[in-house]
């Protein structure tokens, strides 16, 4: 599109989400003895053998690689949880379910560096790329329906989720707005009512397939 | 570390609990990022910063002189690598939006305001430096109405040469608390959005630049 801003500042990549994601609290069983860490970030341990702790995940995923301690896999991560939230993401056409929103970043890292940690580790990977796939999918087809709206509500998504869809999302509302505008002094009332219309009442458009 | 409570002053007791200075430097620096124009300079957070990564830079070499368990060493300088990440790359994305907007920030007063004194340094030479070139280049061998770096022409009544950041561009943010805003502006048809704690919302910039200056709401 001619007059694109530049898209490098303000995207972020795939490896800065997951440093933000790094920072979230996970739960880690240490096998050895280490006095407290007084990181720039905060204050962790002590570490004291089979006593679980919670660390942030750059640093579990650091002292796991060294063998220094297990994963407590999160609460969300069993078979039986994840079951139930594929199903209802499955039903569901236009809501998403609660999900941490560093879900996939945090998924990702422990099945690269802590698969024996996992019970059913099998199941619940294939689970979780199912929930994505899903998910991904709602995103797309929803995307089609709303029309040019100054916000758009998105409850639910998560940060990788938000990130892969950011660019278009903009660009696609950038352009209703712009679009929208010149008619403002034109017609006034027409404008207010159709802003108010629901975005449900639109034909469905399909999206480009990738 | 160290936590510091919001300027406000009436955050939340777990914002309160929970707030170090890498958590600040991290909205900081994902605020900036997300953020068309560019916001103001943290600059008491940055000092201390500053400091806190000296102080663990100096106490790395201690423990590495005396053989402290190379682990806890290693540990302590990942927490180092990811808080001067965070410090850099906050830095640089402002660098990069002073030169994208070199003109403009120092035209507009607000936008003038938003620099720390080495970046207003910065920018001045920086314009200078294109100014000057773009004059010996170009402009002075074009006709006398053109030859300025501001305007298209001496009939132009506002700097037209000059790149504006795009306000209307839209964001993705969330709220820390309740937050009720209008919609469009000089009150045509008042409509507004309300947004719930943790909501998140893809939303136009310019609606939101207040609250995120007051620190309601944050971008993702």
């Amino acid at each position: 599109m001619a007059g694109q801003t530049d898209p490098h500042i303000s995207l972020f990549s795939p490896q800065e989400v997951e440093f933000m994601a790094e920072d979230e609290l996970v739960e880690i069983v240490p096998n050895m003895n280490m006095e407290q860490l007084n990181f720039i970030s905060g204050d962790f341990g002590r570490f004291i053998p089979q006593i679980p702790t919670k660390v942030p995940l750059w640093l579990a995923v650091a002292l796991k690689r060294r063998g220094k301690c297990t994963f407590r896999p999160p609460e969300w991560m069993s078979v039986d949880n994840l079951t139930q939230i594929l199903e209802a993401e499955r039903e569901s056409q236009s809501t998403f379910q609660a999900l941490p929103f560093s879900y996939v970043e945090i998924a990702r890292l422990l099945f690269d560096h802590a698969r024996d940690d996992i019970p059913d580790m099998y199941m619940v990977r294939s689970l979780v790329e199912d929930i994505r796939d899903v998910r991904l999918h709602k995103l797309e087809t929803n995307l089609g329906s709303f029309q040019g709206t100054s916000a758009v509500k998105i409850s639910n998504v998560s940060a990788m989720e938000v990130n892969i869809v950011r660019p278009f999302v903009i660009r696609a509302l950038e352009a209703f707005y712009k679009h929208d505008k010149p008619e403002a002094d034109v017609d006034r009332d027409t404008r207010s009512s159709r802003q108010q219309r629901e975005a449900n009442n639109e034909p469905r458009r399909p999206l480009r397939q990738r | 570390m160290a936590s510091n409570s919001e300027a406000g002053g009436s955050a939340d007791y777990e914002t309160l609990m929970s707030t170090s200075d890498v958590e600040l430097l991290k909205r900081a620096w994902r605020n900036e990022k997300a953020a068309p124009e560019i916001l103001q300079y943290e600059g008491a957070l940055v000092d201390r910063a500053k400091e806190q990564i000296e102080l663990v830079e100096e106490t790395i070499e201690d423990y590495v002189e005396n053989g402290i368990d190379p682990l806890v060493v290693s540990l302590y300088q990942m927490d180092l690598d990811r808080a001067q990440f965070l410090l850099r790359s906050y830095l640089r994305v402002r660098l990069l939006k002073i030169e994208k907007f070199m003109f403009h920030n120092l035209k507009s007063e607000e936008a003038e305001r938003r620099l720390s004194e080495q970046e207003k340094v910065f920018a001045t030479r920086c314009a200078d430096d294109l100014a000057k070139h773009f004059e010996e280049t170009v402009l002075l061998k074009l006709p006398e109405n053109y030859q300025s770096v501001l305007k298209q022409s001496l009939i132009s009544e506002v700097d037209d040469m000059v790149p504006q950041p795009h306000l209307d561009t839209f964001v993705v943010c969330r709220s820390k608390n309740f937050v009720s805003l209008n919609l469009y502006e000089e009150g045509e048809s008042p409509e507004t959005v309300e947004m719930e704690r943790g909501d998140l919302y893809f939303i136009r910039y310019k609606i939101v630049k207040r609250a995120i200056e007051s620190g309601q709401i944050d971008l993702i």
